[in-house]
């Protein structure tokens, strides 16, 4: 990628103050769905482990980069379906209430 | 500069579309509707990142890329997929930890690349941030998982001396981190990674059981920024705009959730090392005073000739897996005209929402569950508050001792209905460790046993009234 270091550090300005302001009153029961949500996108960093997996030499470096890859999938995987599994149970409760009765008769 | 990736317009591009799946991802999530479509395209944009990247290098020596990817999924899925509800902050916890961890490996494998040979000080100042604060992320997050799981306790862990520990921890971790930045050596950089692993352990003992969740989503955000650290040390755009978008709203997020909680969060972090003089003291005063129990054949009776019951469940609740007998409890009594409606407070459970997404397992009507400010104007005309496996959200000394640990956070006032039932397993405090004023109260009944076991006998005691 072309890239300078001042090209890089504008970059990460400009996302500091998106990620502040692109989250805005968010409603108590989603604090922990949001967390885990951002928690699986930092998983990202598997990128990062992809970049160093590639470059690896010696039996130090490839065993620790193919933790870091392992650990980075974990993240993003777990991070994910995690997220999913929580929201799924606010799907049900925006149905009407009628249904959720019958539901629970069986 | 380590980064083997081909300038290569198509990368950047997708890198680009990768970004902006991540901005309108976290704005979907703040939004009760478009939440779970949310998360869908975090997925798109980690899918074209991840997609370009791979096509982008090789498959790494001896194929180790494809290789951890597919052990990664293999074993995250599964366990994901298949923990109870009750245990997903643990499970949240764990899963920041390990993306610290894998941030802090790449800052080594970066390093040990530049070895031997002179980094420039600018790279090397960026590998030294993204090992510290993903080592300090990693034991951090195992930690607040302990306790969580309850391998340790809930209560602030504190010792002697705890404050001057700190300070040379911290010390040491600026010293090192300087010395490696001045000389880059191995053995350094490897002591640096050990006095960040006890920086983030040191961080986290102290905060009290249930501030927990406001620790988790704060190392949620420092996971971030140390990813965008090793974004800037690889020279990878994705990983400095995705860290630092997690990293700055994450910081944003912590502060809500302690102030959802009406804590502030210094003192979360550091609150742990004043209060813990005050907690013990109740803990011992405690074993003094008299409570007040009674059996369900009392307890089913009041409850059938009531008019209106407001239900506060609590973690405990979840823990007996007993959100369907209450729910069966509730439709008994309004069968006999009671109403009958649920007091959530906003940190029910283990985290802020988790006894929402308890009691929707349990297809308990949206309608009936009432937030903080709704049941509070309830509970004055209430005949019955029945407490089932929650404790410190209705601790009155919360509101009512400044001394409290606890004093500041919002409550659910319970103790204003007429009748308090409060179904304990036994006296042992909540997850705070601090004891609870509502059980002393001359209006509350205290009610001993498993609370799916009580709840089933007391149905049967309504069906029998």
């Amino acid at each position: 990628m072309i890239t300078t270091g001042l090209d890089i550090l504008v970059v990460f300005v400009l996302a500091a103050f998106l990620g502040y302001e692109v989250i805005s009153k968010v409603p108590s029961i989603l604090h922990t769905p949001l967390m885990s949500g951002s928690n699986a996108i930092h998983g990202v960093i598997l990128v990062g482990t992809m970049v160093i997996a590639d470059e690896a030499h010696g039996i130090l470096q490839i065993l620790l980069s193919l933790f870091a890859v392992i650990l980075a999938t974990l993240n993003i995987v777990g991070g994910v379906v995690v997220t999913d599994r929580m929201l799924e149970m606010f799907k049900g409760r925006e149905r009407p209430s009628t249904t959720s009765g019958s539901q629970t008769g069986k | 500069m380590i980064a083997s990736t081909i300038p290569n317009n198509s990368l950047v591009g997708g890198y680009l579309v990768s970004a902006a799946c991540f901005v309108v991802a976290l704005k979907a999530l703040s939004s009760p509707k478009r939440a779970r479509w949310g998360n869908l395209i975090g997925v798109g944009g980690m899918v074209v990142a991840v997609g370009l990247t791979l096509a982008d290098s090789h498959a790494g020596p001896g194929g180790i890329i494809p290789i951890g990817m597919v052990i990664g999924a293999v074993i995250g899925a599964p366990v994901s997929r298949r923990v109870r509800m009750t245990a997903m902050p643990q499970l949240v916890a764990v899963f920041n930890g390990v993306g610290g961890g894998a941030a802090a490996i790449v800052s080594t494998v970066d390093f040990l690349h530049s070895q031997p040979g002179r980094p420039g000080s600018v790279h090397i100042l960026e590998m030294v941030f993204g090992l510290v604060i993903g080592s300090a992320s990693i034991s951090g997050s195992f930690i607040a998982f302990a306790k969580l799981q309850e391998l340790l306790t809930g209560r602030p862990i504190t010792f002697p001396g705890q404050h001057a520990v700190h300070a040379a921890v911290v010390t040491a971790v600026a010293a090192v981190g300087a010395w490696t930045i001045v000389d880059p050596h191995l053995p350094g950089f490897a002591l640096l990674a050990v006095l960040a692993v006890g920086l983030g352990v040191g961080l986290c003992l102290p905060v009290g059981g249930a501030d927990t969740p406001v620790l988790i989503s704060m190392l949620n955000s420092l996971t971030g920024l140390a990813v965008a650290a090793d974004g800037f040390a690889l020279d990878n755009m994705i990983l400095v705009v995705a860290g630092t978008l997690v990293g700055t709203s994450g910081a944003l997020l912590t502060k809500m959730m302690s102030d959802a909680m009406g804590r502030s969060l210094s003192n979360i972090i550091l609150g742990g090392l004043t209060t813990a003089g005050s907690t013990e003291l109740l803990g011992t005063t405690a074993g003094a005073r008299t409570v007040r129990s009674a059996g369900h054949e009392d307890i089913g009776p009041l409850l059938a000739f009531s008019r209106r019951v407001i239900i506060v469940p609590g973690y405990g609740l979840a823990v007996a897996q007993a959100q369907h007998t209450v729910v069966e409890l509730a439709r008994e009594l309004e069968k006999r005209g009671v109403e009958v409606s649920y007091a959530i407070h906003p940190v029910a459970g283990r985290m802020p929402g988790h006894m929402n997404v308890l009691l929707a397992e349990a297809n308990v009507p949206y309608e009936s569950l009432d937030d903080l400010d709704e049941a509070n104007a309830k509970f004055a005309g209430a005949d019955v508050a029945l407490v089932v496996g929650a404790n410190d959200v209705v601790n009155p000394a919360a509101r009512d001792d400044p001394g409290s640990p606890l004093f500041g956070m919002p409550i659910l006032n319970a103790d204003q209905a007429t009748h308090i039932v409060f179904m304990k397993r036994s006296m042992r405090p909540g997850f705070s460790g601090v004891d609870n004023a509502l059980l002393y109260d001359p209006k509350t009944v205290l009610l001993f046993g498993d609370a799916k076991e009580s709840l089933s006998k007391l149905l049967i005691a309504i069906r029998n009234t």
